[in-house]
């Protein structure tokens, strides 16, 4: 029982890393960037949906705020610095988003402190659902599932049934090529990097309600999101569903289950100890094996 | 070497050498250890620039073997004031002349395992796969319950050196002067030996020089062990000056920051490193003390810099401007 709530945790978590992969693996994908201030859109969406829910009281305001902030200023931040950089090599490409994360961070502890910001649950999701007989889940946790999954679909239809997928999936091959072929290639940079930002906007409404909203939380899942992405194989949006699903569940349940099972040889505070380092280490781990098994990743998205 | 560069390697060590003597006569003492910090960060950073700038590995993890150096010199000074035997074998020690090595050698050992297994991989993935092994020490580190975990271990006194008053800040400024200067040397020798021209090598084409009959892969770990190592020795020394390590020491933050300050000295300059380091510890200084905001005014500037001033600083001011 208590099993299937830890698998539905993550679940949900995975969930969250996919939106946030999602964005991150187009753009790393079709433009070549990485992206550390992509964490920061997520950030800005949470400020921006918890600042806005607050003062409206309306769930709906707050996504809608949420989200819009993360994609007008995702875009603008694409258009002032990011553009710039697509042909720089990897090395430019971190340092000048690293300066992103600093100008963002320190942005939002001017706007709203350092105290951690309270993000409301619409009420109409505040209860639980009984999944299995015994075991209640909450429900504002099975509709991030849910969202999550509609998004996996749209998605997946976005990229393989439509002309801007197409277009997608040929930049994602050779953006070179594309452009020779007659396409405004940058109009597409623009539409998949405000895409992103919009994805990484709604991880972060959602995120919201269940963990804390302050300074900082983009660098948390950020790096994870890296990982999701290296193991999923950059520009597939199968992988980081894949690698976001993965990684959720080994974190998740790792964190979960193995003090516990330490327990069994150590002493407990040991196990408690050896367990919280392990898991934090899992998923880590996890990408390394799949490194060096795939060098590059499960789902390489070309070649 | 131009001219330009000649004159200009020597005004700063001219300036390292000084420095300690001229923020006294200034009446400014305190500025030692800031002096201090900047020559070990430039350590670190120059240890950096040889496998980034000259072989073209761009690791995003270095701080992890800069933890590892500091976590050695600490955990082996809180046994030696224990009295304690690490792992019931391994007796502490507060001696310099045994934990700076033993920094050295096991980052060195560290990064060569990393190293190994990573170097398998090249571009994005090898960066963020540098990434996941520096969060996985960083996360021992915190696991670490004996030493302090989240909160690090203090530690007292300074490791000892026969025939020094390391607690003496001006002296521990001119031993760190020493290895840095020492590293310096030794580190041109090497990119001008056949080592150097081989690592410029992979960075420019990994095939060609297979196809003169090199392989590669073993330069390139030779190059990254020993860049682990040095960062180490720079753990050691951080770890001393401030008499604290903590798992901040591996946070991967303190990667991008030692990344920045050799784009700000200039990629490949290997001295410029440690122009970066001054400069990038000067300005979060000068802007700490003139608001609690300072990083709002940093990261535009690290962006302008990247979008705007190609080179790195060594490059303008040496007049050796490379593309």
């Amino acid at each position: 029982m208590l099993l299937a709530e830890q698998v539905l945790n993550g679940a949900e978590f995975g969930i969250m890393l996919f939106l946030l992969a999602a964005g991150l693996t187009l753009v790393f994908g079709i433009m070549g960037l990485i992206n550390l201030a992509h964490g920061s859109l997520y950030m800005i969406g949470a400020f921006a949906a918890a600042w806005a829910g607050n003062a409206t009281g309306s769930f709906l305001m707050a996504l809608l705020t949420g989200m819009g902030a993360a994609a007008v200023i995702g875009m603008a931040v694409e258009a002032l610095v990011l553009r710039r950089l697509y042909a720089r090599d990897h090395l430019d490409q971190v340092v000048a988003t690293f300066g992103l994360i600093l100008f963002f961070n320190e942005a939002a502890t001017m706007l709203f402190g350092r105290q951690p910001l309270f993000a409301r649950m619409p009420p109409w999701l505040g209860g639980s659902v009984e999944l299995l007989p015994g075991v209640p889940y909450p429900a504002y946790r099975l509709a991030i599932i849910a969202v999550g999954l509609l998004v996996a679909l749209g998605l997946y239809l976005l990229v393989a049934r439509t002309r801007l997928g197409m277009l997608i999936r040929a930049g994602n091959s050779d953006r070179e090529m594309v452009r020779a072929l007659g396409v405004d290639i940058g109009l597409i940079y623009t539409l998949v990097f405000g895409l992103g930002a919009l994805l990484a906007g709604l991880a972060g409404v959602m995120a919201g309600p269940v963990f804390s909203v302050q300074v900082g939380m983009g660098e948390q899942v950020l790096i994870l999101t890296f990982v999701v992405i290296i193991i999923g194989g950059i520009g597939s949006v199968r992988g980081a569903f894949v690698g976001a699903l993965l990684v959720g569940m080994v974190d998740t349940l790792t964190r979960a289950f193995l003090p516990g099972l330490l327990k069994l040889v150590l002493s407990t505070s040991d196990a408690d100890a050896v367990g919280n380092g392990v898991s934090s280490m899992a998923v880590y781990l996890l990408m390394a094996a799949v490194l060096l098994w795939r060098p590059r990743g499960l789902f390489p998205a070309h070649g | 070497m131009a001219r330009r560069e000649r004159g200009l390697i020597l005004a700063g060590l001219v300036l390292i050498l000084a420095y300690p003597w001229g923020v006294t006569a200034v009446g400014q003492p305190f500025l030692i250890g800031l002096g201090t910090r900047i020559l070990v960060m430039g350590l670190a950073a120059a240890s950096l620039d040889l496998i980034v700038g000259f072989g073209g590995m761009v690791s995003f993890g270095h701080a992890a073997f800069f933890g590892v150096g500091g976590y050695v010199v600490g955990i082996l000074a809180f046994h030696a004031h224990e009295g304690s035997d690490l792992l019931g074998f391994i007796p502490g020690s507060n001696q310099a002349l045994v934990a700076w090595p033993a920094a050295f050698v096991l980052a060195g050992l560290a990064a060569l395992a990393i190293g190994a297994l990573s170097l398998r991989t090249t571009g994005v993935h090898f960066i963020m796969i540098t990434l996941a092994f520096a969060q996985m020490l960083f996360f021992l580190a915190v696991s670490l319950k004996t030493y302090g975990g989240d909160d690090g271990l203090s530690f007292r006194p300074r490791n000892l050196l026969p025939g020094l008053d390391t607690k003496d800040e001006t002296s521990f400024y001119y031993v760190v002067a020493v290895l840095l200067v020492g590293f310096l040397i030794l580190a041109r020798r090497l990119l001008d030996a056949r080592f150097g021209t081989v690592l410029r090598g992979v960075r420019e084409n990994e095939r060609r020089l297979a196809a003169l009959g090199i392989q590669p892969y073993g330069i390139k770990l030779a190059a990254f062990a020993l860049s682990g190592a040095v960062a180490g020795l720079a753990g050691a020394l951080m770890a001393n000056q401030a008499r604290f390590v903590s798992p901040e020491l591996l946070h991967w933050t303190k990667s991008g920051d030692l990344l920045i300050m050799v784009i700000l000295g200039g990629l490949g300059t290997l001295y410029g490193s440690v122009l970066g380091a001054a400069v990038l510890i000067i300005l979060e200084t000068v802007l700490a003390a003139w608001t609690e905001h300072w990083m709002i005014v940093l990261g535009p500037i690290l962006v302008a810099l990247i979008l705007f001033a190609r080179g790195g600083l060594w490059g303008v001011l040496a007049g050796t401007r490379r593309s």
